[in-house]
């Protein structure tokens, strides 16, 4: 029982060499030796059994005896791989750490347990936990660590790995639990990487586990499945902001130019306008005042010349009615709101023609002539 | 073979079992006590090589390194009442080979499932004195030092242990808790969602509020200017006509008053009653200008 009692893979005595072939197999080696004494001793034996009975048994005793003693040099015989070393205990205390190569120690006087200590050990975790604010986020990592110290490796912890998985759990969720779900998520990484590496050396040195850990890889924060879209919208409510932002600063670099475009229109018409007027009044008053010597000439003349000039142009142009009848007379009646429906009924069509003129005059003359017709009539009455 | 032989083999033998009998070595990694027909001989024997009485004495061994209890996952209530999952851990040791020997047999089994129990116990009462935010982050450590302190009063008396420390694996909420801190969380989330969509929308009208701004600005000040422009035109334009017309007003309300009628009959819609009897006419009814 007491043999075994380490327990742990590593350190049974014999099962770090199983896989190298350190020591030969103790049956084989045996038998080995057996066919060897058997060979050397077998004709001899057969002439001394034959002369001495006592002999024999002394014989088969020191046959015996050698066997046992070259059995127990060769179990102490062992190998170790270049990747491995061998915490080695003299009488149950410490006696050395065996580096890699060809060993002899006494056995049962020494026990060996070989470790492998350059190989780089690594361990995943992660799942669900609690973070500071109460909520709940993925966080998957995976520690990196070695052998640092074989002597406490081996003798001080039970199943020191098991320890350093636990350690591990812990420490995650500890700092995890201490730090903001934003944290966790996006820029706090660094930090929680680092208060856990020193958390997690801080517990196993507690125990002395001989573990050290080379490094703490924290893979992204994820939010829970159950929450991944709320988070997704989040993200996507970021986008959302950039691009409202850059639609109204593309709305305003298409309005301000524009305005200032239109600014500067309206200021080139009113220097078209002003510079118009101010030509128009120079060009009106410069005709005027020519105008106006050769009035000073003539005025009498000129005056008749240019109201005769301006009555016939307005006479030339418009439609009218000569109404050939004395005296004021209020009660003339005129439709002339239909009369100048039809003007521009007509007009819009094809134009006054002189048949409608003269038809229209005819109907307003007879239309005047029944009129006072009857006025005479209720006159002489 | 002679039976001189077979009773050197057999002392040989008596021998060698009486020497590997009397002694045994205790590792380093062990702990043990002796009995003696059943009786505590030795309590702390040394490591190393050790004698023994042959036949008469046992010797127990036990772990001397630092063990692990993985403690089952339990159910604790915090102050507030609220339900959490816990799985936590411990590393003990045997202290007191002896009493450890008594009151558990030597078997870690034993001795796991009645530190099992009494971290249970400290575990529920350190929850129950503190809030979920304090188990979770703030006092982790507090809560596993003054556990393990109060733990250590008790099993090194009883058990023949010391705790080496006490730890929390996980703290998980009950399924049906998780589903409401996953709804909490989405209505968190809703909410920033929302207020950089809003804010957003803020900036979104900051900018177009402002560009509207320099628009109308613009606008005005291009209007203003160019009223003044039209302003500065009509005045010069007056002083030209004021300055050509006051030579002879009356002459100029005569030739300004015939431009303006025919300006305003140039339209063949315009109906026009004419009097003969006007001044145009008076060579109408005849040549002598009808007077």
């Amino acid at each position: 029982m007491a043999w075994n009692e380490p327990g742990g893979n590593n350190q049974d005595p014999w099962g770090g060499n199983r896989n190298n072939d350190g020591p030969p197999d103790l049956d084989e080696a045996l038998k080995n030796f057996q066919k060897k004494i058997n060979g050397m001793f077998g004709g001899k034996g057969g002439g001394n059994n034959n002369n001495n009975g006592g002999g024999v048994s002394g014989s088969a005793i020191v046959v015996g005896l050698l066997v046992a003693l070259i059995g127990y040099f060769a179990l102490g015989i062992y190998q170790l791989d270049a990747q491995e070393r061998a915490v080695v205990l003299r009488l149950g205390k410490f006696h050395s750490i065996e580096e890699p190569g060809l060993h002899w120690n006494p056995p049962i006087i020494d026990r060996r347990f070989p470790v492998n200590v350059t190989i780089e050990r690594e361990y995943r975790t992660g799942g669900l936990m609690l973070t500071e604010d109460e909520s709940i986020v993925e966080v998957p990592v995976t520690v990196q660590y070695n052998i640092a110290d074989i002597r406490a490796f081996v003798l001080n912890v039970k199943d020191p790995e098991v320890s350093l998985e636990h350690a591990t759990d812990s420490a995650l969720r500890h700092v995890v639990g201490s730090t903001e779900l934003d944290q966790v998520i996006s820029d706090g990484r660094d930090k929680i990487v680092s208060e856990m590496r020193q958390r997690l050396q801080q517990y196993l040195d507690s125990y002395s586990s001989g573990i050290n850990i080379v490094g703490v890889n924290l893979q992204e924060g994820k939010p829970p499945a159950a929450v991944k879209d709320a988070f997704d919208d989040v993200v996507k409510a970021k986008e959302d902001q950039e691009r409202f932002k850059n639609q109204a600063q593309a709305y305003s670099n298409e309005i301000i130019p524009e305005a200032r475009g239109k600014a500067q229109r309206t200021i080139e018409e009113a220097n078209a306008y002003r510079d118009q007027v101010i030509a128009q009044a120079e060009g009106e008053s410069e005709r005027f005042n020519q105008l106006l010597v050769e009035y000073k000439k003539a005025p009498e003349v000129t005056r008749e010349r240019l109201y005769l000039d301006a009555i016939e142009a307005v006479m030339g142009n418009s439609s009218k009615v000569l109404i050939d009848v004395e005296g004021g007379n209020n009660m003339m009646y005129l439709p002339l709101d239909k009369l100048t429906e039809q003007t521009a009924s007509s007009r819009t069509s094809k134009g006054i023609t002189d048949s409608d003129i003269r038809e229209l005059s005819d109907r307003v003359i007879e239309q005047l002539r029944r009129e006072q017709n009857t006025r005479t009539s209720r006159g002489v009455r | 073979m002679s039976t001189k032989s077979l009773v050197g083999i057999i002392l040989l033998a008596i021998v060698v079992a009486l020497g590997a009998s009397s002694f045994y070595i205790l590792p380093e990694y062990q702990k043990a006590v002796v009995l003696r027909f059943g009786k505590l001989q030795e309590v702390h024997p040394q490591t190393g090589l050790n004698i023994k009485l042959p036949f008469a004495d046992d010797v127990r061994y036990f772990d001397g390194r630092i063990l692990t209890l993985d403690a089952p996952v339990e159910s604790y209530f915090t102050v507030q009442s609220k339900r959490l999952d816990v799985d936590s851990y411990a590393k003990w040791r045997v202290s007191d080979p002896a009493l450890y020997y008594i009151s558990t047999g030597g078997s870690e089994l034993v001795a796991s499932r009645r530190l099992t129990v009494r971290i249970s116990d400290g575990l529920r009462n350190e929850f129950g004195k503190r809030t979920l935010h304090e188990v979770v982050s703030g006092e982790r450590d507090e809560l596993m030092d003054s556990l393990t302190k109060i733990i250590n009063m008790t099993v090194g008396d009883e058990l023949g242990v010391e705790v080496v420390d006490i730890r929390v694996k996980r703290i998980d909420l009950p399924q049906n808790v998780q589903q409401s801190v996953y709804d909490r969380m989405a209505a968190d989330r809703e909410k920033e969602a929302r207020e950089y969509r809003s804010k957003g929308k803020e900036q979104s009208e900051i900018i177009r509020a402002d560009a509207d701004r320099q628009k109308t600005v613009i606008e005005a000040e291009a209007y203003r200017d160019a009223e003044l422009l039209r302003g500065e035109g009509d005045a010069k334009a007056a002083a030209l006509y004021a300055a050509a017309y006051n030579k002879d007003a009356e002459f100029y309300s005569f030739v300004r008053s015939l431009n303006a009628y025919k300006e305003t009959f140039n339209n063949k819609g315009d109906l026009m009653l004419v009097d003969p009897d006007s001044d145009f006419f008076r060579y109408l009814k005849g040549s002598e200008g009808g007077k």
